[in-house]
């Protein structure tokens, strides 16, 4: 049934539905409404789980590690800093093949302090060999997590499901809830291969030398592009019951586009909305939306940007000493075609900055009115900042 | 496309509002989108909040910088916060206050309305007598100045969603629809 939620309570609401054992956070703006939500459902019954309060996401992170090994269904959430602790839990958890699900609230990294919309924090984590889906509306939302722990179970790695800081965290809009018996149709209980269990001993995370650990990452490599492989299955699953698919990647209007902006997140919808008007004064734009951000999904982005004549990238990150990131991705995916396109990069909306209608179509005319890029990386809306003396 | 932006202070149910009335308005066949100023909140403070309706899907994902109409929940804002910043010509401004606000001639191109929702909400004991809760008698007041959505969808969402006593809520936003007064476009234009 359609009902008015916010995002945050699309997340609580898959994560009921997916019927998770254990949930454990430490709040953080802007991801503090999905873990409020999480601890009611949990306080009142409306979820059967047990909700763990740790002292820091660094424990948070452990204690999902030690619940998931038991063999159950896991959660949490976090946002910028709180996963920047996270860090060297997200290779454990990784590493241990564990198909943990967390929700990502994107949050600008401090200094300067400041709770809004930012991927860095996401993006710096794209080696932890987590699976990594970034979201465009609250729908995309609780569809995504409920797909996530399929996905995640189906490879034995992790899943990062992750949202803009209140252009979608904190944003009401109208959702579709699937019900909870088309839920369970779709996603069956959680089953692991390997389990802590006193009857059955085994030894989790010993020394591996070099003679094996190789292979144990060759393995994990594996699963990840297996994970490309599944999640059009699972996604066909999905459209069965649900009616609803998103793909790894949307190509709108490629097919005769001159220029093709890449975005993810909520940049995406308002890309949609300059995209009709610029077609309508007969701009050819395309816009290719990048869902799933790993695995990478290098050969269909090659083939969506096969016609294009020129690649303007839209990022709400950046890599110091480098560009940003997704422009990164794209280039190195780029490469390889025999001919291609110039990739334009973009950085815009950082640290919260607003990717307004105009901010994108001054994007599209320099893009237009350029015939290669000049620099790695174009700022937009920079404001002349005066130092004290 | 429709934007309004609503203006209280933190305590008041301003974002409590908005949200009830996206709810409103979903069940009258809208699309909505709404949320609040994205910042820090504190009691007392001026709280911004927004919400969008359309027949469809909105796509827009930004802040809202040109309203159509704006709702104010606490006439102390008047002058304090420009209450008519980046608003379209033409649009309504529906001020929770007893009175007319006093400078007229700042809302000459506003289309102007006022609910004593302070009062409505007092005698309904919604919140206590020096802090009334305004949100849901401007809830009936909106239905009123805009002729959308109807009453009954007003009332729905607040009977469905306010965690007080409902039927004191909704008896404030039937009696706020009701006492709603327009100034007259003469003494706007004055």
């Amino acid at each position: 049934m359609k009902q008015v939620l916010e995002g945050s309570q699309a997340v609580a609401e898959a994560v009921r539905l997916a019927r998770v054992q254990v949930v454990s956070a430490y709040p953080i703006t802007p991801q503090t409404h999905i873990v409020e939500m999480l601890s009611d459902y949990c306080a009142t019954g409306k979820m059967n789980a047990k909700f763990l309060r740790v002292e820091s996401e660094h424990s948070c992170m452990a204690a999902l590690i030690g619940a998931q090994s038991s063999g159950v269904r896991t959660f949490t959430a976090t946002s910028g800093q709180g996963l920047a602790l996270m860090h060297e839990l997200l290779h454990w958890a990784s590493g241990a093949r564990l198909p943990i699900v967390m929700a990502e609230v994107n949050r600008a990294l401090a200094p300067g302090w400041n709770i809004w919309v930012d991927q860095t924090d996401s993006l710096a984590q794209r080696d932890t060999g987590w699976i990594q889906f970034y979201c465009e509306d609250s729908q995309e939302v609780i569809d995504t997590t409920l797909q996530a722990y399929k996905l995640a179970e189906s490879v034995a790695l992790p899943v990062m499901v992750v949202l803009d800081a209140f252009f979608l965290s904190h944003t009401y809009e109208p959702v579709d809830v699937p019900d909870q018996e088309e839920a369970d149709r779709f996603l069956p209980p959680y089953e692991a291969r390997f389990e802590l269990d006193t009857k059955n001993p085994c030894t989790f995370g010993p020394l591996v030398p070099p003679a094996v650990y190789m292979e144990m990452r060759h393995d994990m490599a594996a699963a990840m592009d297996t994970a490309l492989t599944n999640f059009a299955q699972i996604e066909d699953d999905y459209e069965r019951i649900f009616g609803r698919r998103y793909g790894a990647v949307e190509a709108i209007a490629c097919d005769d586009a001159e220029i093709v902006f890449v975005t993810s997140g909520t940049v995406t919808s308002t890309a949609r909305l300059v995209l009709e008007n610029l077609r309508a004064r007969g701009e050819k734009l395309g816009i290719l939306k990048i869902k799933l951000f790993r695995p990478f999904p290098s050969e269909f982005i090659r083939k969506a940007l096969d016609g294009a004549k020129k690649i303007a990238v839209i990022d709400r990150n950046f890599s110091f000493g480098a560009s940003g990131i997704f422009a990164q991705e794209v280039r190195a995916a780029m490469c390889n075609a025999p001919v291609h396109a110039p990739v334009f990069g973009y950085i815009a909306g950082i640290g919260g900055r607003d990717v307004t209608p105009e901010v994108l179509e001054e994007i599209y005319w320099k893009t237009k009115n350029s015939a290669a890029p000049q620099r790695e990386s174009i700022w937009i809306g920079l404001q002349e900042v005066r130092h004290g003396s | 496309m429709l934007e309004i932006r609503f203006h209280g202070r933190g305590g008041q149910g301003t974002v409590v509002a908005t949200i009830l009335m996206s709810k409103a308005f979903f069940r009258a066949g809208y699309q909505v989108q709404s949320f609040p100023f994205f910042g820090v909140e504190r009691r007392g403070a001026p709280v911004e909040a927004y919400l969008r309706l359309d027949k469809a899907k909105i796509l827009l994902r930004t802040n809202v910088y040109t309203p159509d109409h704006v709702v104010i929940l606490d006439r102390t804002l008047i002058g304090t916060i420009d209450v008519t910043r980046g608003m379209k010509d033409g649009g309504t401004i529906l001020i929770n206050s007893p009175a007319p606000p006093p400078n007229l001639k700042a809302f000459s191109r506003f289309r102007l309305a006022f609910v004593d929702a302070s009062r409505i909400a007092q005698n309904n004991q919604i919140g206590s007598r020096t802090h009334p809760i305004v949100n849901t008698s401007m809830m009936g007041a909106i239905s009123r100045v805009l002729g959308m959505p109807p009453l009954d969808d007003v009332i729905a969402a607040i009977r469905e969603e306010v965690p007080g006593d409902a039927e004191r809520n909704a008896t404030a936003a039937r009696e706020a629809f009701e006492a709603v007064q327009f100034v007259e476009p003469a003494r706007s234009a004055a």
